[in-house]
């Protein structure tokens, strides 16, 4: 039989389709390099000890962002204490306990509608229940438990996420040596899961570090003189300090609006980095 | 004497893939006794009905009796945890837990309530000189026990179910995943158990069936075909259908 030449051969073409998808590949790394390396380009000139440890002066147009720098470490602290256990707690109730009825799968319809509202709605519902009604005030506080609620279903469904992963065969065997359920969970399964859980933990914390909306009501402050003294204070944060001096204040340098925006990054990237890394070691170690 | 009875048993799961029908049997303490038959036969859940494994499964109907030295193991006021400490199970594939090789023999009697690092040493060094595997791994205990072989891994399996001292073993296809060599040392093993305890094997073949089997019972679709001495049954079984299945025509 005679088949017309192709114009390229099979090899060739499987050449040129491998070429072109990883074309898209390094296409979709592009805007991120470029943002990083502009950022960093503009932000790092303003970077200074004086920058990172002082006070704003002159109505912010100089001197340093540290009340904002420590306001957002405290917020994701907060967030941390009061989005962590619970959220593990519901993760291992769901994975490990919990029948598949109705009032689980209410509940976890109810977890991806949670991941889908717009943060600013945690932040007036933040208002509402923290701020108003249990009477936190504009605080700490009041900001951390709204950024908590926000981050809550981020955390139990990878954390349920990472329990699922932990081989059947495992609580089996456990179990058929004598270990009640929760000694299952506790030796082998939450250990097996934690690497899991740890990035999951991160990568909710590091989304609320950066929000602006949920603690625009509940807890950040437009200026304060002096760093908080307890969690009913207000305080400053990253997010809104870059949102205010970028939009609030006439005659703002530039260059210290792009060196608060360096902090932000790095301070996000830096958890993002650690979320990496324990999960590329634990990914070492494990062997199922 | 008979180390476990068991009477009229009946079990469904909810999925209908396998179950029992009106078994009754007797297993003989000290001795090696095979559960054996075609895929789906009810050997697998046998087993899991005596250390009370089944609980996990979603099991539809249960009727009948499971008696270990005489008392019902499926009353619902049954000390589960305790049960599964004086009935040891070892499954088809080596699962060695995500711990150390010292940590999974230590594990089930830390569970148990063991504390004194001299007697889980001297448990560990026991349960694995039982299973031949003490020259081998002594010198890496704290080494994570996925880096054993196969063999090695089942070994350890077996042996970390003896550190707890166990009545009963009982074995679902355990050499299934192994090599020739492995199977070996394990038939061996089971063999000199058999004076410390009470071994309930089901074998994933006839002929370790043959080769392994003090007694040796035929199971069918759920059914106890026939059970009698392994030396008879493989010689001269009385019901056609063991006959027609040890000859190879089905199964």
């Amino acid at each position: 039989m005679n088949l017309p030449k192709p114009f390229l051969t099979a090899r060739q073409t499987q050449k040129v389709g491998y070429a072109a998808l990883a074309g898209i590949a390094v296409l979709t790394v592009i805007p991120i390099i470029a943002l990083f390396i502009y950022i960093l380009i503009a932000g790092l000139p303003a970077i200074s000890w004086e920058f990172l440890s002082g006070f704003p002066r002159d109505g912010m147009r100089s001197g340093g962002i540290l009340p904002a720098i420590l306001g957002t470490l405290y917020l994701t602290l907060g967030t941390a204490l009061f989005s962590v256990p619970p959220g593990i707690a519901a993760a291992v109730y769901l994975a490990e306990y919990a029948p598949d009825n109705g009032l689980t799968r209410t509940i976890r319809i109810a977890m991806i509608n949670l991941s889908g509202i717009p943060s600013v709605v945690y932040g007036l519902f933040g208002l509402g229940l923290f701020v108003l009604f249990l009477k936190f005030g504009t605080s700490i506080l009041a900001a951390s438990l709204t950024l908590s609620i926000m981050t809550l279903p981020v955390i139990i469904s990878t954390t349920e996420e990472a329990l699922r992963s932990v081989p059947t065969s495992f609580r089996v065997v456990s179990i058929s040596m004598g270990a009640s359920k929760w000694e299952t969970i506790w030796r082998i399964v939450l250990p097996q899961g934690l690497p899991g859980i740890i990035t999951g933990i991160i990568l909710g914390l590091e989304r609320a570090a950066g929000e602006t909306a949920p603690i625009l009501f509940t807890g950040a402050a437009f200026f304060l003189p002096n760093l908080p003294n307890s969690p009913l204070d207000p305080t400053m944060a990253l997010p809104y300090h870059l949102f205010v001096i970028s939009t609030q204040i006439p005659g703002m340098p530039i260059q210290i609006q792009y060196g608060t925006v360096l902090v932000l990054l790095t301070f996000v990237l830096g958890m993002n980095l650690i979320a990496n890394f324990i999960r590329s070691r634990a990914r070492a170690r494990r062997h199922w | 004497m008979d180390k476990i009875v068991i009477e009229h048993l009946s079990l469904n799961y909810s999925d209908g893939t396998e179950s029992l029908k009106d078994v009754s049997l007797r297993i003989p303490a000290n001795q090696i006794t095979v559960l054996f038959g075609p895929a789906g036969g009810g050997k697998s859940t046998l087993l899991r009905c005596i250390n009370r494994l089944n609980d996990l499964a979603d099991v539809t109907m249960l009727s009948g009796r499971v008696l270990l030295n005489g008392v019902d193991v499926l009353d619902p006021h049954t000390n589960v945890t305790e049960l599964r400490r004086r009935v040891g199970m070892v499954f088809s594939r080596p699962v060695p837990l995500p711990l150390s090789i010292y940590q999974n023999i230590t594990y089930g009697l830390e569970i148990a309530g063991e504390r004194r690092k001299a007697r889980l040493d001297e448990a560990v060094e026991r349960a694995l000189r039982q299973v031949v595997l003490w020259d081998e791994v002594s010198d890496r205990l704290q080494d994570p026990a996925h880096a054993l072989s196969g063999g090695q891994q089942q070994r350890l399996c077996i042996a970390r179910v003896l550190a707890l001292q166990p009545e009963v073993i009982l074995l679902d296809e355990p050499t299934s995943a192994l090599d020739p060599v492995s199977t070996f040392k394990i038939e061996t093993t089971l063999r000199e158990l058999r004076s410390e305890l009470t071994i309930v094997l089901a074998p994933h073949s006839t002929q370790q069936a043959a080769r392994i089997a003090d007694t040796a019972a035929f199971f069918l679709a759920g059914e106890l075909v026939e059970m009698q001495e392994g030396e008879k049954l493989f010689v001269n079984p009385k019901d056609p259908r063991t006959q027609d299945y040890i000859q190879g025509r089905f199964g």
